[in-house]
């Protein structure tokens, strides 16, 4: 494990969000610099060195993100970032095989952006089944396979989810797809650089990968598309025909080479990186477990990244928790959707109930996370928790053994 | 900027030292916008403000702007967002409009490169459906600029939408939204100092806009993705500094000029209608495009044969065909193109290189060189 | 979101927090809100001889503006007669906090607790009469 210096200043609040964005490695920083400043040509310019240096840039990554995830260099494209990837992996498989097969099948549990680019090709005439997920967010593989018909063409499920950190069965997800002759998109933006992902072992097709969910830039992404079998997509930013006529649009070199750079730290501290976390997420677990009742961790503990933790502090609601850990940078529910009221989705098709879904809070462990900012944070949890309980009816009523389903609320 | 002449800011401009600063403070500062911690307020706040500064560029409010990963992604949702069936654009856009949809028509330009407004009439009138009308503000082959104002007044009395690419104007000439009455303005960061990889999209209050990309709801549903914090941090700052150090039509003149001295068959196309102060597109009679680059590369001056795109592959500029520029003549044109970091001894090094090459293929290949004159 | 100074002091420093107990002829409880919708409060008052409040209690489970909103209701209502209380209006809080127009339900919550509380501590009054 390369020695890194803290980067948060004392001032700052402990950042537990590493699924909402990772902060830049100060390495891809260092290695993004000269393309910003000396370095800065136009890849697309053939005509004079500052093109043909931007394009080394730009190649090296593109070779550093296809070695992380065991594709060829000529497979991989990017993109502004995940939720492009996952736009133009299934709307573009959708639209180009649209003549034969209009079927594709994705799990309710995946980011809004696959959901939604779901719907609006629902709206276009595509079927699609939306896949429920078990309690402990895992695909029924059975449920997978019976739902495969002649008519689908994509299977899209998400590799790593976002709010509850559970891993997916790739391996028998891809290999049910290939022997079923079905397109296999993975949305790998939690997982990529987190775990070992071999596009061939795995027989993926299609992945998604963010910049700065790997300690890379925002504004950065890519998507793999396989060439053997070979996938076909129609674009969807079309100009330049840039990036082999998927994605139009000049490279912002500095961030590709930031991609580049986070994708190599990634893949070469990966193994470290998990152990540390792994050891992180048990102190920060068994530390809340040790001073706290009624803590329920959503999702399976098991098949699950190490920097992830969602859990349910009942009785407790989680935006009035959030705003008492004020040192804590923590989300209730996605980053993307944390600004709305509603409980997450991803919650509630795993089967918690509402009232435990407002009392959710994810918390995200990271490179830059220590022992003693676990520890801090298990203790400010404990403390606002308590401190909540104590003026939550809900507390008292349950103390008192009263059960809150026994009592008829009116839904306001 | 000492070891190499760069002339090629229309490809792309190096990054402004401002914007230099705010990418990597963003980048440095981290956060997602969307959250609500303060990590993610100070992003939010990164991005808010950098929105005041563009939208102030082009004179159009804050929520009249939506960023993008770039001009291409900006023209690609204007075209297919404003939801019009029938799309007019001139023969001059970039690819990222020209071929943003299939059933685009194609406006033809006079031989300086400036919209047939006649035909642009003739085309609204042809058709009771209300059409979007793209056309660019300036180009980025020539320079050559375009009358927006009339194309304005032609497609509102047509009912149509316009659209205006602004990737290569803004900066160099004003640039105001309403005074323009466009509807839509494309913009892009890294041809004006700012980073690559994010643009935006003005979008007039009252326009209609169908997003395209969907997912979490950012820029006002109009646009899904985790905001570019750095690239848009450092397109605000470029933009608060857009005409700065731009006013280098003299050393363009005084380079048109002088390289005319040298070889008084060269040719500026477009230069007899009004052009931004920054790009020549001129040709070396005589001397394939391809030739001269490389010759000019030798000699550490950066300038190019045409957009700066994927091919690589040498291919006739759609621009000077639409002109009517013949073939055998596009294929000696370069493109030159100043910006804020240009100086006048970028100038005299392009005029020496220039001198040099044309001197040195007279001299060797006059045989070659007599017969095309005669057989022209 | 930036919230208020009054609010943030009312959620780092509520008042009145705890419970009477629910059964006593003084003591009016109301229970609004729904743990599914992410709001529960629990607002109790205790009306003197006089008929005056003089005591109010609450326990909230919600966000910082439902726990911040209820706090303050408990300080305004001690004092009032309950027919005073009762007029006490979700936009006096709203305004008195400067809640964000996405949490107005708070205040409206909080409004609903008085009047449920008064409303029990009346059905008491009256059933004791008769």
């Amino acid at each position: 494990m390369t020695a890194i210096t803290q980067i948060r200043r004392n001032d700052q609040p402990i950042y537990l969000d590493y699924q909402a964005t990772t902060p830049m490695d100060p390495r891809v920083l260092e290695a993004m610099m000269p393309y910003f400043t000396h370095k800065f040509g136009n890849s697309g310019s053939r005509s004079h060195a500052y093109g043909w240096e931007a394009e080394e840039g730009t190649e090296k990554a593109r070779a550093q993100v296809a070695k992380l995830i065991g594709a060829d260099e000529k497979e991989v494209i990017f993109t502004s970032g995940a939720t492009e990837s996952n736009n133009l992996a299934i709307r573009g498989v959708a639209e180009f095989y649209k003549d034969r097969k209009n079927h594709i099948i994705t799990t309710v549990t995946e980011h809004k952006c696959v959901l939604d680019t779901c719907r609006h090709l629902e709206q276009q005439g595509f079927e699609v089944t939306y896949l429920p997920v078990r309690q402990d967010g895992l695909l029924d593989l059975d449920v997978l396979r019976a739902a495969i018909t002649d008519k689908t063409v994509l299977v899209s499920v998400m590799a790593v989810n976002n709010e509850i950190g559970v891993i997916q069965p790739l391996a028998e997800i891809g290999r049910i797809c290939r022997e079923r002759k079905v397109f296999f998109h993975t949305d790998a933006a939690q997982a990529a650089g987190k775990i070992p992902l071999d596009v061939e072992a795995l027989n993926i097709d299609l992945m998604s990968i963010s910049g700065h969910k790997i300690y890379g830039p925002k504004g950065i992404g890519a998507l793999y598309v396989r060439r053997k079998p070979r996938v076909r997509l129609v674009p969807m930013i079309v100009g330049g025909g840039q990036e082999r006529g998927f994605r139009s649009g000049t490279l912002p070199t500095p961030l590709c080479v930031g991609l580049g750079e986070a994708a190599e730290i990634c893949m070469k501290e990966m193994d470290d990186e998990a152990k540390r976390l792994k050891k992180l997420q048990e102190r920060m677990l068994n530390g809340l477990r040790a001073k706290l009742t009624d803590i329920v961790v959503n999702g399976d503990l098991e098949h699950r990244i190490p920097g992830n933790l969602n859990i349910s502090f009942a009785y407790v609601e989680g935006e009035s928790l959030m705003m008492g850990i004020k040192n804590l940078a923590v989300s209730s529910g996605s980053a993307c959707t944390s600004a709305s009221l509603e409980p997450s989705y991803v919650l509630r098709a795993l089967g918690v109930e509402e009232e435990m879904a407002h009392t959710s809070l994810r918390i995200g462990l990271g490179r830059f996370t220590t022992e003693h900012e676990v520890d801090t944070a298990v203790d400010e949890l404990v403390r606002h928790v308590n401190k909540l309980r104590e003026m939550s009816p809900l507390w008292e009523m349950a103390q008192e053994g009263i059960d809150i389903k026994s009592i008829e609320w009116a839904a306001h | 900027m000492s070891a190499l002449a760069y002339l090629d800011h229309n490809a792309t401009s190096p990054l402004r030292p401002a914007a230099f600063d705010a990418v990597v403070e963003a980048l440095r500062a981290g956060g997602n916008p969307s959250s609500v911690h303060g990590a993610g307020r100070k992003a939010r706040a990164i991005v808010d403000r950098a929105r005041r500064e563009v939208a102030s560029l082009v004179g159009a409010r804050t929520t009249e702007t939506l960023f993008t990963s770039g001009g291409t992604e900006a023209n690609n949702l204007a075209l297919s967002g404003a939801g019009r069936r029938r799309v007019l654009v001139s023969a001059v856009e970039h690819d990222s409009v020209r071929r943003a949809l299939p059933q685009a028509e194609i406006l033809p330009v006079d031989g300086d490169g400036v919209l047939d407004l006649a035909a642009l009439e003739r085309a609204l009138g042809a058709s009771a459906e209300p059409a979007l009308v793209s056309v660019m503000l300036a180009n980025n082959e020539t320079g050559v600029l375009q009358p927006i104002a009339d194309v304005v007044r032609l497609a509102r009395a047509a009912g149509a939408l316009v659209h205006c690419d602004a990737v290569q104007g803004v900066g160099k000439v004003p640039v105001d939204l309403h005074g323009l009455g466009v509807d839509y303005l494309s913009l892009s960061a890294h041809k004006l100092g700012g980073p690559a990889g994010v643009g935006a999209l003005v979008v007039r209050t009252g326009a209609p806009l169908q997003p395209d990309r969907r997912g979490g709801g950012q820029e006002s549903n109009r646009r899904a993705g985790t905001e570019n914090v750095s690239g848009i941090a450092g397109f605000g700052a470029a933009a608060a500094q857009a005409g700065c150090g731009l006013d280098v039509t003299a050393l363009r003149d005084r380079l048109e000029f002088a390289l005319v001295q040298i070889a008084a068959d060269a040719k500026v196309f477009g230069a007899k209608a009004p052009r931004i102060g920054n790009t020549t597109c001129i040709s070396m009679p005589g001397v394939p495009a391809e030739t001269q680059v490389m010759a000019f590369d030798l000699a550490g001056v950066c300038i190019s044969a045409g957009a700066a795109c994927s091919s690589g592959k040498v291919q006739r500029s759609p621009v000077l065909e639409a002109m009517g520029v013949p073939a055998v003549e596009a294929g000696c044109a370069t493109r030159i193109s100043l910006g804020w970091s240009s100086e006048a001894a970028d100038i005299e090094r392009l005029i020496a290189a220039w001198q040099g090459l044309y001197i040195r293929v007279r001299q060797s290949d006059i045989s070659h060189t007599d017969f095309r004159v005669r057989a022209a | 979101m930036a919230y208020s100074e009054k609010l943030i002091d009312h959620y780092e420093n509520p008042r009145n927090i705890g419970s009477f107990d629910k059964t006593a002829e003084d003591v009016g409880t109301g229970l609004v809100g729904a743990p599914a919708c992410g709001d529960v409060m629990k607002l109790q008052i205790k009306v003197g001889a006089d008929g005056l409040i003089e005591d109010a209690k609450f326990k909230t489970f919600g966000c910082g503006s439902a726990i911040a909103s209820s706090s303050l209701v408990t300080e305004w209502v001690k004092g009032k007669t309950i027919d005073e209380a009762e007029t006490i209006k979700n936009t006096d809080i709203a305004r008195h906090l400067a809640l964000p127009p996405v949490k107005i339900h708070c205040s409206v919550l909080a409004e609903d607790a008085i009047k449920a509380a008064i409303a029990d501590y009346r059905a008491k009054v009256t059933r004791k009469a008769e």
